[in-house]
């Protein structure tokens, strides 16, 4: 079971991480950028598209290069061979012109003649594949014309075949190959292109070169190529005078370029892929084609111009080469390109999709987590509905069980088997406890629980929590005190049925386990834990040694009871320090208070300090474990489900604070927290006083006191509750320090302190001393020196009999106070002995019985409003039993009219559901009524002598609904408390109780 | 006297009875305790009240479920909370049942289920009425024979 229980605790811890892991996680970085997935998506695609092309112009630009330089080193290639061939032709051109030399002229006769020449020129044709054919010219000078006719037997022609007219010099073709025999006997001087060639020809010596023209055999382009043949021998350095002194005639032949380019092209690879031009680019501006034509469509975009040298420098000649084809599109880099993109765009969609699925199911996740967070969230809802439900149906049958057990209790029973049915009862109200507890704990594990902030008086819920367990304690003898630090502001806002309920629950707790010493309960400001440390470090410092004092023999601590305490931090020696500050700061307090004040909240550390047996330390960490109990034994020696702990960890964290505790089996445990309360600033009277304001009568202002008391930490307490009613104390920690400063106020006639009364602590007073006190009393009394006997009292835990009559005789008041002090009480008791305000019954603090409901009742006017007929009776019935006077309404709108200012009813209970005005609404115009009458009330008077309380009547609802949202409603719309129907004593009387019992004092 | 005692053990009895029969619970025992001298005929009075309220309400709750069409299921409802809070009052434990599961009808708006409950409602009551009039009659012949009832 307890491995169940602290499983389902685990889980709840995980599921809290997991929310908090979650909300962490959301934050990755797909996720926070999940609105720009798609953007990157585009992003990515339009940087790889870039890349992409990047890479196709990249490679297409490396195909050009690569294109380009295979056109160049091609075009180069075949001007390179072209070059050569022509030259080597022109040498063959040069070798004839000299033997055209060598033979015609330096023989004589002439070893040459017409015939020879062909023969040889014919049969060396192969040298000379690019000459159509070769021919001389003889240099003629016009006076040497006739002659060199009749030498010859024709007349020299023109080009035209016409006979030539006279000119300065002639050059006749005398020699000639057969393929241009036509030529014969024509003068080459009368071409202009000819000439001109002849001329340059004769005066460099060289092969020079016409431009191109259309050859007259075959109509292709050519050039026609003159080499001058000289006479004599010629100087090393001829000029050009000599030079054409001694030209004797011109061997020329035309060359057939296009069909040489054409011939050198079919020779080489790569024919069909490029086109070749050229050009006789002499003057530049005019290139004139030799080869290939003039408007061809190629790739216009790339060509090479590359030089040609045919050996004549008067000319210039160049190569162009270009594709044939424009270049293709590389279809490689657009392949490569676009694989890559497509690559890329795969991939980015890969880890866009990638990424879409994170967030999907991120999102997914959230969305489960969420569902899960809901449906446990129903879950509890549901089993808390189940809870609240199996209770009610608990109860129904439990208050027959409870019924017919006290039923069985009232008849004659023998003693075992009252015992049985007493066991039974006792069960049946612990398993109703339980039912509420296990509904609150699952109120708070649902989160439904809210806490309200409402300014209440802490110290008066504290006074009431201890007056619950007075009986108890004192049956046990245990010591039960409370003490809150001056610091702590009277009024703070929080959630004060909450924090009884803790209270309640720890000092319950401190209660069931202590049998001796004493159960203490401290508030101070947490701001003042940390001097206390420190004091404790200073009293190590000194020597802890003292922490005990041996006293009669036995080890006897400085706390408030005399045994030692499990945190040492609640021993005189720190808790003087904390008064002592108090003190110190008393008069610095309204600059205190202003700095205090500026701070919205106010921290307050309780702890409650017992003397029991201590919790083992195995148990220690599984304290504040729901149904975890120090061991199974615990339950079955003292009761209890254990759940409490647990309900008050919840409640604390709840308030803001932590709960922590310190314990020593066999000495003691001290459990301390803080929460965190609003503090109240100025409270208008009225919220004040409207429900748990302390109602202490000022009657007492400026009285003085002497506490009597060896004990310095029950003697701070007993202070304390004396402040409270402004009464000043002095601390005497023996009767004869008490009575000597007693004595000395007395001979120096009452300058200083001058007591009203003496309050002496039981055991201070049994140590042994008694009758020395009684004895100065009285003589003083005779002195004369005392104008008033101040009077004496004696605090207790409890008393017997004897005692009292002893304390009788020695002189003290009759009405002894009894422990645990609570201002209300302390000052009841106080109006007895002092005879100040009206006498009033003081010990009632006896909260069980219907007696006490009975004296609570009587007398009082109470309305009961319900619409059922029997209801109102029954509850009118009940009430009239224990003496109340009861009037009945059967409405919402008759209550109205019955409450209408000023009426005379103590309390109203009020059923909820009723046609027409439910109680709710009722309540709520009660309420609006009242407050607008103490607003007149207020205004008009003087808030001295106004009545003591306002207008509030005290309404409780009537319901059959044990849920507690029923409960917070009713708070909500201003009613004071509830009871369940049908009426149940005990319940009855604790609501009836909160404001019957402050009243009969406040009401003077 | 013989006679008183055994008119007390008859009382007894019969109270007893009722309780075990579940006709009336705890709460009836609480009414009883509520009777004294201030207040001698309590348990009576708040019995006949009840009585009274009874037939008031099942009445009207019997003209408003004969309607054939229209029936003001809120009417019905309200008068079987009144009859509701008046049986748990009183301690009429199994009237009250009757009203719980009533009040279920009402809700789902179930005129069947209604007046099948009506029905029961108007047995119980009948039932308990006649047990309640008996312990009465006995009460009274006990005090007049002089006995009292604790």
């Amino acid at each position: 079971m307890g491995l169940k229980q602290q499983q389902s605790h685990h889980h709840s811890v995980a599921v809290k991480v997991n929310e908090q892991m979650g909300t962490k996680r959301g934050y990755t970085f797909i996720q926070a950028n999940r609105a720009w997935l798609p953007k990157f998506l585009l992003l990515w695609v339009m940087v790889m598209a870039f890349l992409s092309t990047w890479i196709y112009k990249k490679m297409d630009a490396d195909n050009k290069v690569r294109r380009k330089e295979v056109l160049s080193s091609m075009c180069d290639q075949r001007a390179r061979m072209l070059q050569d061939q022509f030259s080597v032709s022109v040498n063959h051109v040069h070798a004839l012109a000299i033997l055209v030399s060598t033979f015609h002229y330096y023989k004589n006769p002439s070893a040459i003649d017409q015939e020879t020449f062909a023969e040889y020129t014919a049969r060396t044709a192969f040298e000379r594949p690019l000459l159509s054919g070769v021919a001389y010219a003889e240099r003629v000078i016009n006076s040497e014309r006739e002659k060199f006719e009749r030498q010859h037997g024709w007349t020299i022609k023109t080009m035209e075949k016409e006979p030539s007219p006279i000119r300065d010099e002639y050059a006749p073709v005398i020699f000639s190959q057969e393929t241009v025999s036509y030529i014969e006997s024509l003068d080459m001087m009368s071409g202009e292109e000819d000439r001109e060639n002849i001329l340059r020809a004769r005066a460099t010596g060289k092969a020079v070169l016409t431009s191109p023209f259309r050859l007259l055999g075959s109509h292709h382009l050519g050039v026609v190529l003159t080499f001058p043949v000289y006479k004599s021998k010629l100087p090393p350095t001829p000029t050009v005078e000599e030079r054409i002194e001694a030209t004797a005639g011109y061997l020329g032949g035309a060359f057939d370029v296009e069909s040489l380019v054409e011939n050198l092209l079919g020779q080489l690879a790569g024919n069909q892929e490029i086109l070749v031009n050229v050009y006789d680019v002499t003057n530049p501006s005019d290139p004139l084609i030799m080869y290939g034509h003039q408007n061809q469509d190629g790739d216009l975009a790339l060509l090479h111009e590359s030089k040609l040298d045919f050996g004549d420098p008067f000319r210039r000649h160049q190569m162009i080469c270009r594709y044939h084809q424009k270049a293709p599109t590389s279809w490689t880099a657009l392949t490569t390109a676009f694989l890559f993109f497509v690559i890329c765009l795969l991939v980015g969609y890969i880890l866009y999709g990638a990424a879409i699925h994170i967030v999907k199911v991120e999102d997914d996740f959230h969305e489960m987590q969420e569902l899960k967070v809901r449906a446990e969230a129903a879950d509890v809802a549901k089993s808390q509905q189940f809870l609240a439900t199996v209770s009610h149906e608990i109860r129904t049958p439990m208050n027959g069980i409870l019924g017919m057990l006290a039923l069985l209790l009232d008849t004659d029973l023998s003693s075992t088997q009252r015992d049985y049915a007493q066991t039974a009862q006792v069960c049946g109200k612990a398993l109703i406890t339980l039912i509420n507890e296990v509904l609150d704990r699952a109120k708070i594990e649902a989160g439904k629980l809210e806490l309200e902030t409402v300014p209440f008086n802490l110290r008066s819920i504290l006074d009431d929590v201890l007056s619950l367990f007075s009986e108890k304690s004192r049956n046990k003898d245990v010591e039960l005190a409370v003490f809150v630090s001056d610091k702590v502001p009277a009024m703070v806002k929080g959630d004060p049925g909450r924090f009884r309920q803790i209270i309640t629950n720890l000092v319950g707790n401190s209660v069931k386990f202590t049998e001796r010493g004493h159960i203490f309960v401290k508030v101070h400001l947490a701001e003042n834990a940390k001097p206390m440390v420190d004091a404790k470090g200073e009293t190590c410092l000194n020597g802890g040694s003292d922490e005990g004092l041996l006293i009669s023999g036995a080890r006897q601590f400085k706390t408030l009871s005399g045994y030692e305490a499990a945190d040492e931090r609640n021993s005189w020696d720190s808790f003087k320090h904390l008064v002592a500050d108090e003190e110190s700061r008393y008069d610095a307090s309204i600059n205190m208070t202003v700095a205090d004040e500026a701070s919205e909240n106010v921290t307050l550390m309780v702890s409650v300090e017992d003397t029991g047996i201590g919790i083992p330390l195995i148990a220690q960490d599984r304290v504040f474990m729901p149904f975890m109990q120090a061991d199974s034994s615990t339950s079955r020696n003292y009761g209890g489900t254990g759940i409490g702990l647990s309900i008050t960890k919840c409640l604390v964290e709840l308030m803001g604070g932590h709960i922590s505790f310190i314990s020593r089996p066999q000495v003691g445990s001290t459990f301390s927290f803080t929460a965190v309360f609003g503090r109240c600033r100025k409270v208008p009277y009225s919220d004040a006083k409207k429900s748990n304001a302390e109602d202490l009568p000022s009657g007492f202002r400026g009285l003085k006191a002497i506490v009597v008391d060896g004990k310095p930490v029950r003697a701070a307490v007993t202070r304390y509750h004396l402040k409270r009613l402004g009464i000043l104390v002095e601390v005497a920690s023996s009767v004869k320090i008490a009575a000597s400063a007693c004595g000395k106020n007395g001979s120096s006639c009452g300058s200083k302190i001058q007591p009203d009364i003496i309050l002496v602590e039981k055991d201070s007073w049994l140590s042994g001393e008694d009758g020395s006190l009684s004895f100065r009393m009285m003589d003083w009394k005779q002195n004369g020196h005392v104008f008033k006997l101040p009077k004496m009292t004696l605090l207790a835990t409890n008393i017997t009999n004897a005692e009292l009559e002893k304390a009788k005789a020695a002189g003290f008041a009759d009405t002894t106070i009894m422990k645990p002090m609570r201002a209300s009480m302390v000052a009841a008791c106080l109006h007895q002995v002092l005879g100040i305000g009206k006498k009033r019954q003081a010990g009632k603090d006896m909260p069980n019985g219907s007696s006490v409901l009975q004296s609570l009742l009587c007398g009082k006017k109470i309305l009961v409003v319900d619409d059922n007929m029997v209801n109102r009776r029954v509850a009118a019935g009940a009430l009239k039993k224990f003496g109340a006077a009861v009037e009945c309404a059967e409405s919402g709108k008759a209550a109205l009219k019955l409450l209408q200012l000023p009426h005379s009813f103590d309390a109203c209970f009020m059923d909820i559901q009723m046609p027409e005005m439910d109680g709710f609404e009722a309540t709520r115009r009660i309420r609006k009524m009242e407050s607008q009458a103490n607003e007149q009330m207020n205004g008009g008077l003087d808030e001295g002598s106004a009545r003591k309380g306002e207008w509030h009547v005290p309404i409780l609802a009537m319901t059959a609904d044990v849920i507690h949202a029923t409960y917070d409603e009713c708070l909500k719309c201003g009613m004071d408390g509830y009871v369940s129907k049908p009426f149940e004593e005990e319940n009855l009387y604790q609501a009836v109780a909160k404001f019957f019992i402050a009243k009969p004092i406040s009401d003077s | 006297m013989d006679i008183v005692s055994q008119l007390q053990r008859q009382f007894i009895d019969y109270s007893a009875s009722l309780h075990h029969e579940g006709f009336v619970d705890d709460q009836f025992t609480q009414l009883q305790k509520l009777q004294d001298e201030n207040s001698p005929d309590f348990v009576v009075e708040v019995a006949s009240l009840f009585f009274e309220d009874c037939e008031k309400l099942i009445n009207n709750m019997a003209r408003a479920l004969e309607q054939q069409q229209g029936v003001d299921f809120k009417q019905v409802d309200a008068s079987v909370h009144q009859l509701k809070g008046s049986s748990s009052s009183i301690g009429a434990v199994r009237v009250k049942n009757v009203c719980i599961s009533f009040r279920s009808f009402c809700e789902a708006q179930n005129r069947e289920g209604c007046l099948r409950c009506l029905q029961q409602v108007t047995h119980e009551y009948s039932l308990l009425k006649n047990k309640l009039q008996t312990l009465f009659r006995l009460e009274q012949q006990l005090l007049a024979a002089g006995g009292s009832i604790k």
